[in-house]
């Protein structure tokens, strides 16, 4: 009874009107009729896409930075964030001469989300110190089998001529926060290098 | 010589646009039940999805065919067969248009006008049952069984009601020939101003007769995955349901002429076009009441739900035989009175 819209039924004798049924399914009709003229409610989605949220938390991106060297080093944090247990990892350190492909001196050799798995809440996201993974607005096709859901460095790294922009789920307190270069982790690979 | 000729043509020509009404109303049935959802439709195969049709027919004829084990293989394959055969001999008694002169030579745009065209349909129509209870009956299969014995005594059912809804319309005419019923509503008002418990009578049974919902217990899906056509695939499986769409398409044409004037359309005298450009006239006024009625169809189909079974029988015989019959009495005592019974 929150919002008094219930209706108490009784159970009597249906009239002749109600039992003819005429009127009913006129009544009936007439609703289906008033319904042609109606807006349809589809999207032709290829062509058509619904508007997101910028912060729609879709495929992952591993970033790069600006040099364009990958960002994430395998601590692993993101994939001890995740609640859904969908990322696996396994480390490499880094060799001589390797220095433009990878930031830090530990990378990761094979980086896998298992997209089924993901409830993309973004907490691998959060977790990164690095600030290698984000989430992105891009969506996930579909695929004939499981194994193609699992998604390796081959789909999650960005592509060096294609970056994806990210900037769009940072704040602007976040984007203010960054460039203050007391902390070690705002810096970029620019600002060691001027520094010696 | 010529009338032979004219006959082979027009027999060719019906079943032309026949076919051709059937693949269309395949494609309506969804636009209509897409634009009474709030919903596009088919939209991707040609413009407004047109070419739909001929998609599903490439898509029906290249379709694996399968026999299942067990099956009667003949009745099998005879069963979609002759539900085409009796869907299309329907169309040959019904009047298409007013009379044509070609040459000087009078054609009636007619493919036979036999003197008990009703009977003709009545008997024909019956038939039809048989494609549907031998193909479920020959799948070896539970369902299609069930659907076949639900087909079956819902199509003998409602036939009885429907054959006396005509009485009355009968007894009025005094005619069984179609096109004479057709001509007796030239002028004046449609047979439905006077036999409008007769025609909803014979509505009813339409839709039961064609098997189309309400009254789509043969082949309901939730209950009989598709009932007496569960087993069938390929074109025969199509043949099954274009057999279906034609019979509605017929079931429409019967009820313009019998009740709706059939080619005949209000002040058709008073315009003076010449005999040939009236028949033409005339022949597409009555695809419009026929498209009207198939719309109807529908219309009907994508707004009520299924009956129940007991319900189904229960309306059959208890409601709409009574009222025929009651309206063939009404009937006789308004004739009587008005002295026009002979």
């Amino acid at each position: 009874m929150l919002t008094n819209r219930s209706k108490v039924m009784e159970k009597k004798q249906m009239t002749l009107a109600e039992r003819l049924y005429l009127p009913a399914i006129a009544g009936g009709m007439s609703i289906t009729f008033r319904h042609i003229f109606k807006k349809s409610a589809t999207v032709q989605y290829p062509e058509q896409l619904r508007p997101i949220a910028p912060v729609y938390r879709g495929l992952h991106v591993l970033k790069r930075d600006e040099a364009g060297a990958e960002r994430c080093t395998a601590c692993g944090l993101c994939a001890v964030a995740c609640p859904a247990e969908a990322i696996t990892m396994t480390a490499a350190e880094r060799k001589k001469g390797e220095e433009p492909l990878y930031r830090e001196e530990k990378y990761a050799a094979v980086y896998e989300i298992n997209m089924l798995r993901c409830i993309f809440c973004g907490l691998c996201e959060e977790a990164c110190p690095k600030e290698a993974i984000f989430l992105t607005d891009r969506l996930i096709l579909s695929n004939y089998g499981r194994q193609g859901f699992i998604f390796g460095k081959d789909k999650l790294v960005e592509p060096m001529d294609n970056p994806v922009d990210v900037a769009k789920r940072q704040t602007p307190e976040v984007l203010e926060f960054k460039k203050d270069k007391t902390h070690q982790h705002n810096l970029t690979i620019n600002d060691v290098v001027d520094e010696g | 010589m010529t009338i032979l000729i004219f006959k082979i043509i027009l027999v060719l020509a019906v079943f032309g646009i026949t076919m051709l009404v059937a693949m269309y109303s395949t494609w309506a049935e969804r636009k209509v039940s897409a634009v009474m959802q709030d919903r596009v439709g088919p939209n991707r195969a040609g413009p407004l999805g047109l070419l739909q049709p001929v998609a599903d027919g490439i898509k029906m004829f290249t379709k694996e065919e399968l026999i299942p084990e067990g099956s009667n293989r003949w009745l099998f394959i005879l069963g979609p067969g002759i539900a085409m055969l009796t869907a299309l001999l329907t169309g040959a008694v019904i009047p298409w248009g007013g009379d044509v002169s070609i040459g000087g030579e009078v054609f009636a745009l007619q493919i036979t006008d036999i003197n008990i065209g009703i009977l003709y349909l009545f008997g024909v129509v019956s038939v039809g049952v048989y494609g549907i209870m031998i193909g479920g009956w020959a799948s070896n299969n539970k369902y299609s069984l069930l659907g076949a014995l639900r087909a079956s005594s819902q199509m003998i059912s409602y036939e009885v009601a429907m054959g006396l809804s005509i009485i009355s319309l009968v007894m009025m005419t005094g005619s069984l020939s179609l096109r004479e019923i057709v001509a007796q509503q030239d002028s004046g008002f449609a047979n439905v101003a006077y036999q409008p418990i007769a025609f909803l009578i014979f509505l009813i049974c339409a839709f039961a007769e064609t098997n189309r919902a309400p009254f789509d217990l043969p082949e309901c899906e939730t209950e009989l995955i598709g009932g007496y056509h569960t087993e069938y695939s390929s074109m025969k499986l199509g043949l099954f349901l274009f057999a279906e769409y034609i019979n509605m398409f017929i079931s429409s044409a019967i009820m313009v002429s019998l009740f709706w004037g059939g080619y005949n359309f209000p002040f058709q005298h008073e315009l003076g076009l010449s005999a040939n450009a009236l028949a033409s006239v005339q022949t597409v006024v009555f695809f419009g009441k026929v498209f009207f009625f198939i719309f109807f169809f529908m219309w009907v189909r994508w707004t009520l739900p299924r009956f129940r079974y007991d319900q189904l029988m229960n309306l059959g015989w208890k409601v709409l035989l009574p009222l025929s019959l009651l309206n063939i009495f009404v009937t006789g005592v308004v004739m009587y009175l008005n002295g026009s019974l002979k």
